[in-house]
């Protein structure tokens, strides 16, 4: 009975298991392992009609990748993105966070939710709004600039303004997501503890430093790291708003690697771009986990 | 005192923070042109429903919206039924190599969906699948996040109670589907609430995988009507608003369901 139960259980394990499993390989994880395969070939619109035209080329789409100054390019956007874009969202999440959980605040839940609202949006539909948002002579960005007697800024128009306005539209859209993982850590910070170091005289800043802050250094690791892997992915922001340019500007890697794939038909070249991106995320990554060990934040 | 000046702080930044929202849905309203003077004006001056009676009938919006609609719909229901089952028997049920099973797929977290696109579509078009919804569904099968959202909140099921029903002789289908699901109902609302609003929010693959402009989900069809009309800000607001209103709406309906969720898919990691 009992062994005869245990075999029903197991059969059913794999049962319930098996169709997401065989989703997750042959749509999920098949596709990942073939771009390093796709890589080393010369797939393109020839192969795309007729197989037999594929060919075995090793790293040559790596090489010409490597001297190929728009691939740098795209590659120094995205860096670009991750370096400003993650300490930015980082710190505006924190300081929503830290306001939200503040003991003199009066109906919490309303302004959560309002802080929060803009991660759910559609992404390219307040794209779109933040493009009129963001124009150089209606928009509202640039009246409350001149307000303040500043401006007006070419926005979406210069190579040089172009990439921090789509980081202002980016940490808009997102840093209410990372509030509420914030939020959560700052409720795991004992009020009594903070009590205590208010009643030793400790300003704001002393027990935001010395009690808050070292508490919750493992949630800042966590968004740093989910902020990173989401800055390297940024794709239809430039697509909608710049088109990645002007002069290129805001071509990240994703960009270029969906128009390596699928403008050009390279899917070769493509591909080898995709494996760079996932290798810049990993070793990103990675340093940070070694950074935040180093720090004893983990 | 301070009460009143920290909450009006947050008022305040909650207000900068929507605004671009409340600007949206105000200049939906505004007549062709009106948006595009110096200062920008706030209010229409005549409010009407111009901008949408176009997009509706000269831009055939509404069948875009159909098939956001059915592509949303159907993807959560996909995916429930995909990884509800797996997140159970991942938590509640012994078999051999379950643990690493399922440790491969911790792993797997790590890849971005992007890095397998290119193979994907190639794969799908050997399957004669792109260019049609099945082919804009398929990622939606493929939920590693699912699995772990369901099997983190069936780690609390007691398992006297499973093992109590399997004395009473039921199967263990029964079980899942008479004991377990009644309980699951919180984590598949949260589940459900978060594939319909990531799949209608979705871009890049429904814009890689669907051609055929009769297929365009609203993200895609919203992104190609506005290269078309760069000038034309007051329609392409009241675009905006009827792309991602419906799921901000139904966002704030169970917004009890997708923050909980949220917090339960963040700390996993």
């Amino acid at each position: 009975m009992n062994a005869e139960r245990r075999a029903e259980e197991a059969r059913a394990g794999w049962a319930m298991t098996g169709p997401a499993l065989a989703a997750i390989l042959i749509f999920f994880l098949i596709p990942a392992l073939a771009s390093l395969l796709l890589s080393f070939t010369d797939f393109d619109i020839y192969a795309l009609g007729d197989i037999a035209n594929l060919r075995f080329v090793g790293l040559e789409n790596y090489a010409r990748l490597v001297e190929n100054p728009l691939f740098w390019n795209a590659m120094g956007n995205s860096l670009l993105f991750v370096a400003i874009g993650t300490p930015l969202v980082a710190l505006l999440s924190l300081c929503a966070a830290i306001l939200v959980h503040s003991r003199w605040l009066s109906w919490r839940p309303v302004w959560r939710v309002a802080l929060f609202a803009p991660y759910v949006t559609t992404l390219v539909a307040t794209a779109v709004v933040w493009r009129y948002l963001l124009h150089t002579r209606y928009g509202l960005v640039n009246y409350l600039l001149s307000l303040a007697g500043a401006g007006p800024i070419d926005w979406l128009g210069s190579p040089t303004a172009s990439l921090p306005a789509i980081l202002i539209f980016v940490a808009w859209k997102t840093f209410g997501y990372n509030m509420i993982i914030f939020l959560a850590a700052l409720q795991t910070v004992p009020r009594e503890l903070d009590e205590a170091a208010r009643i030793d005289g400790a300003g704001w800043l002393m027990r935001l430093r010395h009690v808050t802050l070292p508490a919750i250094a493992p949630t800042l690791l966590l968004v740093s790291v989910l902020t990173v892997a989401a800055m390297f992915q940024l794709f239809a922001e430039p697509y909608v708003m710049t088109e990645g340019g002007p002069a290129q500007s805001t071509v990240t890697i994703l960009y270029f690697m969906y128009e390596e794939g699928f403008k050009w038909w390279n899917l070769g070249s493509g591909a080898a771009v995709a494996v760079l991106l996932f290798l810049c995320i990993l070793a990103v990554t990675l340093v940070q986990l070694r950074f935040a060990r180093r720090a004893g934040a983990i | 005192m301070r009460r009143a000046l920290v909450t009006g702080f947050a008022a305040l930044v909650a207000l900068l923070t929507i605004a671009p929202l409340l600007w949206m849905l105000s200049v939906s309203f505004m007549a062709p042109g009106e948006a595009a003077q110096f200062p920008p004006p706030l209010l229409p001056e005549n409010p009407g429903l111009e901008n949408y009676r176009q997009l509706f009938g000269t831009y055939g919006v509404g069948r875009f919206l159909a098939n956001s609609l059915f592509v949303s719909t159907l993807a959560t229901l996909l995916a429930l039924l995909f990884t509800v089952p797996a997140g159970y028997a991942f938590a509640k049920l012994r078999f051999r190599g379950r643990d690493a099973v399922f440790r491969l797929l911790v792993a797997a977290l790590v890849v971005p969906g992007q890095i397998g696109m290119l193979p994907l579509f190639l794969e799908l078009k050997a399957m004669g699948l792109v260019n049609s919804y099945a082919g804009a569904l398929v990622p939606w099968l493929a939920g590693i996040f699912g699995i772990f959202l369901v099997r983190q909140y069936c780690l609390s099921i007691p398992d006297e109670m499973l093992e109590a029903a399997r004395i009473d002789g039921a199967s263990e289908g029964e079980i899942l589907r008479h004991i377990v699901l009644p309980l699951l109902t919180p984590v598949v609302v949260t589940l459900a609430l978060f594939v319909f609003l990531s799949s209608w929010n979705d871009f890049m693959w429904p814009l890689i995988v669907l051609a055929d402009q009769q297929l365009y989900t609203l993200p895609v069809a919203l992104a190609a009507l506005s290269r078309e009309h760069v000038q034309d800000n007051e329609l392409m607001m009241a675009g905006a608003v009827v792309t991602t209103l419906p799921v901000l709406i139904l966002f704030l309906a169970l917004q009890r369901f997708y923050l909980s969720g949220l917090l339960t898919g963040s700390v996993k990691g």
